[in-house]
């Protein structure tokens, strides 16, 4: 149980992906003009990584390894998160509407992100059994969604600020970022895998 | 003359980086030396340099419905050759790299090339569009690995060029040195292509004001 305490809160706060790995940046700085798209694309990832995670883990364990292709990862598993993304879409349509209006834009947006695709493939690297990966790939789509509310939150209030005109928009949206590493690294060296 | 400007404006007028801020996780993840900077901009001017050609030849064979699958197909196979030719010849830059190596096959800035330029150009200029936004790519992976390189630990490429007491700033090679050096250089780039504008307006004006 420990371990995947440790896992999870790891993946979570000290190895964000988007602020110490650089996963996911395109809708990071895309989406999080405004906080109810940032909700509800933090969820969207979240639930896509974890279900497209357990996916590549179970192909890549009794497919891949099996005959030996494990050359072929990155191949196979960009196909597999964009058709199970495709997949999942039309699902929600068919038989979730109302949660389809909420999410549906977002879930195309994210079929072809690498966050989605990093995480399945940290996943193999560090040998991760089926529970580890889950684990691990919640809490970095956690982790991408307390992010990215923090960061629409921030630029929220930055509408109201004084910024140079250089750095309108896309650079200011930067140093922002730059920032809230910078705290998120006073959680570096809490715990040590 | 038109086939320059299609090689050219992927330099600096539609930098992938600093411009369409697309495909930002390589700029940062991979530049805390100039070398890996460097390795990477190849890889990717590889990558969508063949993968421009290769989709404006199929241009014509695929079906509409599916081209997005076959484009991701191709630059996944792309990047697989990458990077199983990389982990041949350079190991050690292989293993720095990492997982962002692999990760170049959803940069959105190759994707957007094949869909935006490669789908609706001939061969030829699709192979130059594909190799003005490498360079433009690589050109500021460079830079940025440079900076960072410079003064987070006093050297380029692996070569001391700080005076000796100089005391590196740690920063500049963490995340968050990233972030912010990339914020500025963005709002430079977005002044001097504003500058350039200004400058082809104020040309024009004089060119019109001229003949009236």
């Amino acid at each position: 149980m420990g371990t995947y305490l440790t896992l999870f809160i790891s993946a979570v706060v000290i190895n964000n992906y988007v602020l110490t790995r650089f996963l996911g940046l395109c809708i990071f700085f895309g989406v999080s003009k405004n906080l109810n798209a940032s909700v509800g694309m933090g969820m969207a990832v979240t639930s896509v990584i974890t279900l497209s995670s357990m996916l590549a883990w179970v192909v890549y364990h009794f497919v891949l390894i099996p005959f030996n292709l494990t050359f072929l990862r990155t191949v196979v598993f960009v196909l597999l998160i964009a058709s199970f993304v495709q997949l999942l879409e039309t699902i929600i349509k068919k038989q979730a509407p109302a949660l389809y209006n909420m999410w549906g834009i977002y879930l195309l947006l994210i079929a072809t992100n690498c966050i989605v695709l990093a995480v399945p493939i940290v996943n193999a690297d560090s040998n991760f059994n089926f529970l580890e990966s889950v684990v691990n790939s919640i809490g970095s789509g956690l982790g991408f969604a307390m992010a990215i509310v923090l960061m629409a939150s921030l630029r929220e209030k930055l509408r109201l600020a004084d910024v140079p005109k250089p750095l309108e928009g896309l650079g200011v949206a930067f140093i922002l970022a730059g920032m809230l590493a910078l705290s998120f690294l006073g959680f570096s060296g809490m715990i040590s895998l | 003359m038109k086939l320059w400007d299609v090689f050219k404006k992927g330099l600096i007028a539609e930098n992938p980086i600093f411009v369409l801020a697309l495909s930002l996780c390589p700029a940062l993840a991979t530049t805390s030396t100039a070398l890996n900077g460097l390795t990477m901009g190849f890889c990717v001017m590889f990558v969508i340099t063949c993968n421009n050609t290769v989709v404006s030849l199929i241009k014509n064979v695929v079906n509409p419905k599916v081209r997005v699958p076959v484009y991701i197909t191709c630059i996944a196979t792309i990047v697989t050759v990458v990077e199983l030719v990389l982990q041949a010849l350079a190991p050690l830059l292989y293993k720095q790299l990492g997982i962002y190596l692999a990760l170049v096959v959803v940069f959105a800035i190759i994707l957007a090339r094949a869909e935006v330029f490669a789908s609706k150009n001939p061969v030829v200029p699709s192979f130059l569009d594909g190799l003005g936004m490498g360079c433009g790519f690589t050109l500021a992976l460079l830079v940025i690995g440079i900076i960072r390189e410079l003064f987070g630990s006093g050297t380029i490429f692996g070569l001391h060029v700080m005076w000796a007491s100089y005391n590196p700033i740690m920063i500049m090679i963490l995340p968050p040195g990233a972030f912010i050096l990339i914020g500025y250089l963005v709002a430079v780039v977005k002044v001097y292509n504003q500058h350039v504008e200004q400058v082809k307006m104020a040309k024009l004006e004089k060119a019109n004001g001229g003949e009236a």
